[in-house]
């Protein structure tokens, strides 16, 4: 533990600290352009110079390992006078262009010129000019504004694993590209945005739309996919510019995938905005007390047996309880919150991420099972990356092949694999056996396959037999992909005694068995196939299914609610509302809370508390927000034969899974250029006077 | 001997007479009122009027939409929307200033980095209805398309004291 004096302050710091991290410990603030806690040292810029005790020049802080009984000084003449001077060679070849660069008001540069630089340019020469690069739909360049600090790269190498971003040239002539031309292929490319301390990267649909001290920022939860990351919503008046990554080192570190960043603009596309009812075949806009007559008639009018529910992927738990008890008061029994088909719903242990993600550090050998953790969790795979350069950390894929942005073995596409593991025939089973910190992840390719149940229940024997459950510690890992599964599942949100599931309610309503089907925002099932049920479709857009309804109750999206989802660590989290629903939508909760007035059965909630509490009395899990509760491990899974067919995708376009990113104009930029290849040139012409 | 002086003073009206002399001597002087709708005041140039947007001389309006103007509003009267124009430039889409908000105190001037929103010498711009101290973009920019020679030669003015 070297001891060091900063500032004439004794500060005690772990072995293998910087002088930086030194100076933060006791408390000094140092001006860093290129220093970054989560990527590697760099040392280019030069920003963070101070003085040490004994040295002849002023010390890069952020490359100086902190020794024992240094004596540091930030606040010197020497000091002020190297800042000034590093300052003023940063800004020689930056534009001056402060009032149309979209990073004014929240850029690390022009706050430290204010702080550390001078009051006005010696320099009268010519400025660099460099050619901006097309990175893709989603970031926007403009390279004279870089001062290499190469950030982005070492993201791009680093963390998302990707090596397309590079420096060619030196000293002046050196240039941040992709050395070809192309779009960055990472799934966190969006986060280059934020790390970029100038404007030189910036986001391409935020382009010129608002400035921070507009923004109305709300801290909430991601929900596009099931990681539950940490975000802050923007927004300014009632709509939603932009979403940016929160701090929280348990789920996304300070990340945040694409498709989270930049589906907002889904949000105010395509969105249901008033309730419809279908007269002479056609859906007409309603009133509220009309829609709410027409499915209380027909709620009421049916016998519970013919009724089926199916609740999708983004539904909060306030919404999940409240129709679950709507539905539960009639005596309906087909209730599913899987409409994939996935086989889980056992005990609880059976459908959580139990290593959590913040375990993946401890683990030192993983087994991928028809999951593509790339595309269905691109935090999590993150965080196996970081596993992964911290060495000792064996990867095996079961699924089809794909890179993973880290070394992996790939075993095979086959379940014979999986049940040879299973078995102990496999030498992974014994690489397994041997590890200290074994775990395996299943992912919905496997979970939604007929024989999904069987393959639960082998991975399961593969847990057992490879001592991956024992106390502190639990490998067992089932990937969810729905924001709102485990949520549902908590809350038991599954077929009771006869009732039938998702495939039973579709072929149900299909053979005319079925009379009624309750669509909570659920369109991931294939709504051709509902037959003449009549449809109570209840959600934020006009996707696949409302088209089908013959009821629609336009709900709200979650940037619009106070809402409990829960991760598929089964970590209870809370989104809060940063924006109003649009005309006439309303929370779920209070729609079906409505409703059940009409239907002379009230709800007994009447506010969110309420609601609440109802919810921690239905699961205690609910009751402690922010935490994982460890579930208690139990035998589930069947086992009965697998079919051998090879495993599939569980996402087949990664822009496009939810009815919010299919509204997105920007996420279907992506697809036309990540899923279809074709290449879109959006470079607008320059007329040389932008700005 | 003040009472007697007061008195004095006061039969002789010696203070009626010194005001009337003052009030006659106007009568010889030059006159201060002007004919107003046919003659005016001068004005400063630095005068804060009715606001206008100006343009290059290549007809380039200036504005960049950097909302500084917008930000340091005191009274908030002004609204700014932006986004990418066609050839990739940062504009606005929206530039409105609501006039009976204005408190006409110059500061979006002082903020603008380009001169493109101006408080030029116009001050009669008086309207029978509110509706019409709305004034967008189009009525901005045509503000600053008339009044250019003037908020140019103003500027021009002022320019050594800046």
């Amino acid at each position: 533990m070297p001891k060091l004096t900063i500032d004439g302050k004794e500060v005690e710091v772990p072995p293998g600290a910087t002088v930086l991290q030194a100076c933060e410990a006791a408390g000094v603030e140092v001006p860093r352009f290129c220093y970054h806690e989560r990527l590697s040292i760099a040392g280019n810029c030069r920003m963070c110079l101070v003085e040490m005790e004994k040295a002849p020049k002023p010390i890069a802080s952020c490359a100086m390992p902190a020794g024992d009984g240094m004596v540091i000084k930030t606040d010197t003449p020497t000091v002020r006078k190297a800042r000034r001077g590093v300052m003023e060679f940063l800004l020689i070849n930056h534009p001056l262009d402060c009032p149309i660069c979209d990073q004014g008001g929240e850029c690390d540069l022009q706050d430290q010129a204010m702080a550390y630089g001078f009051d006005r340019g010696r320099y009268e020469e010519n400025k660099r000019a460099v050619k901006d690069k097309n990175l893709g739909p989603l970031v926007k360049t403009f390279m004279n504004r870089c001062i290499h600090c190469t950030r982005c790269i070492r993201f791009a190498t680093e963390v998302a694993g990707v090596e397309e971003l590079g420096a060619t040239g030196r000293g002046e002539h050196m240039e941040v590209g992709t050395y070809v031309e192309k779009a960055l292929s990472s799934e966190l490319s969006g986060n280059i945005v934020d790390l970029c301390p100038v404007g030189a990267l910036t986001s391409k649909p935020y382009a010129f739309v608002s400035r921070p001290w507009e923004l109305a920022k709300t801290e909430s939860i991601d929900v596009l996919d099931a990681v539950g990351a940490a975000i802050r919503v923007d927004a300014r008046g009632g709509e939603v510019l932009r979403v940016l990554p929160r701090l929280n080192d348990a789920v996304n570190d300070e990340w945040l995938a694409d498709k989270s960043r930049y589906a907002y603009d889904g949000l105010k596309r395509q969105r249901l905005d008033r309730p419809y009812v279908r007269r002479d075949g056609r859906l007409q806009p309603a009133s509220w007390p009309e829609a709410f007559e027409v499915v209380a008639k027909r709620l009421l009018g049916t016998t519970p047996e013919r009724i089926g529910v199916i609740a999708g992927d983004q539904v909060d738990a306030e919404a999940v309880l409240a129709l679950r008890d709507l539905m539960r008061g009639l005596g309906v029994q087909s209730l599913d919150c899987r409409q994939d088909g996935a086989k889980i719903g056992g005990p609880r242990v059976s459908y959580l991420f139990n290593t959590t993600i913040a375990g993946i550090d401890q683990a030192d050998v993983c087994l991928i099972i028809g999951s593509d953790p790339r595309w269905e969790a691109p935090l999590l795979n993150a965080r196996l990356r970081k596993r992964y350069l911290a060495r000792n950390f064996t990867v095996g894929l079961i699924g089809p092949e794909r890179d993973l942005t880290y070394r992996h073995q790939h075993l095979g596409n086959d379940p014979s694999v999986l049940l040879a593991i299973a078995d102990g025939h496999h030498p992974f089973a014994d690489l397994l056996k041997a590890a200290k910190a074994p775990m395996l992840i299943l992912g919905m390719g496997a979970l939604r396959r007929p024989d999904g149940a069987a393959l639960l229940g082998a991975a399961r024997r593969i847990a057992e037999a490879t001592n991956m459950v024992r106390d502190g510690w639990n490998g067992f890992n089932v990937l969810n992909t729905a924001a709102g599964r485990v949520g549902a599942l908590d809350l038991g949100f599954l077929p009771g005694q006869g009732g039938r599931d998702t495939a039973g309610i579709l072929a149900g309503a299909g053979d005319g068995s079925l009379d009624v089907v309750w669509l909570q925002d659920a369109d991931e099932i294939d709504a051709s196939r509902l037959g003449n049920a009549f449809v109570i479709y209840q959600g934020h857009h006009g996707d696949r299914a409302a088209n089908r309804a013959d009821v629609i109750l336009p709900g709200a999206a979650y940037t619009e609610k106070d809402a409990t989802y829960v991760n598929l660590e089964g970590r209870v989290q809370r989104t809060k509302q940063a924006v109003f629903p649009p005309g006439e939508a309303r929370e779920d909760w209070k729609i079906l809370r409505a409703l059940s007035q009409v239907m002379g059965r009230p709800l007994p909630f009447d506010s969110l508390a309420q609601l609440r509490t109802a919810l921690a009395a239905a699961n205690p899990v609910f009751g402690a927000v922010g935490v994982v509760q460890p579930a208690p491990w139990a035998s589930f899974g069947t086992l009965d034969p697998v079919d051998l067919m090879p495993f599939g995708r569980a996402i087949e376009n990664y822009y496009q899974t939810c009815a919010i990113s299919r509204a997105s104009v920007t996420m279907a930029k992506c697809t036309d250029l990540h899923i279809h290849g074709r290449e879109i040139d959006d470079t607008m012409e320059r007329t040389g006077s932008y700005g | 001997m003040g009472m007697m002086d007061r008195s004095i003073r006061g039969f002789l009206l010696t203070e009626l007479v010194a005001g009337m002399k003052l009030t006659f001597s106007y009568m010889f002087r030059r006159k201060a009122t002007v004919n107003y709708p046919f003659e005016k005041g001068p004005i400063s140039p630095r005068f804060r009027g009715e606001h206008a947007l100006r343009r290059y001389a290549n007809g380039e309006e200036r504005c960049i939409a950097c909302k500084l103007c917008e930000a340091i509003c005191p009274a908030q009267a002004i609204t700014i929307e932006a986004e990418p124009r066609e050839d990739g430039s940062r504009r606005t889409t929206r530039y409105d200033i609501d006039m009976t908000k204005c408190i006409y105190c110059g500061f979006c001037q002082e903020a603008c980095p380009v001169d493109a929103i101006v408080e030029g010498p116009n001050f009669e711009f008086a309207t029978e209805t509110r509706e019409e101290l709305f004034y967008n973009k189009d009525r901005l920019l045509a503000n600053g398309d008339r009044w250019e020679s003037e908020i140019a030669a103003n500027i021009a003015k002022d320019a050594p004291y800046r």
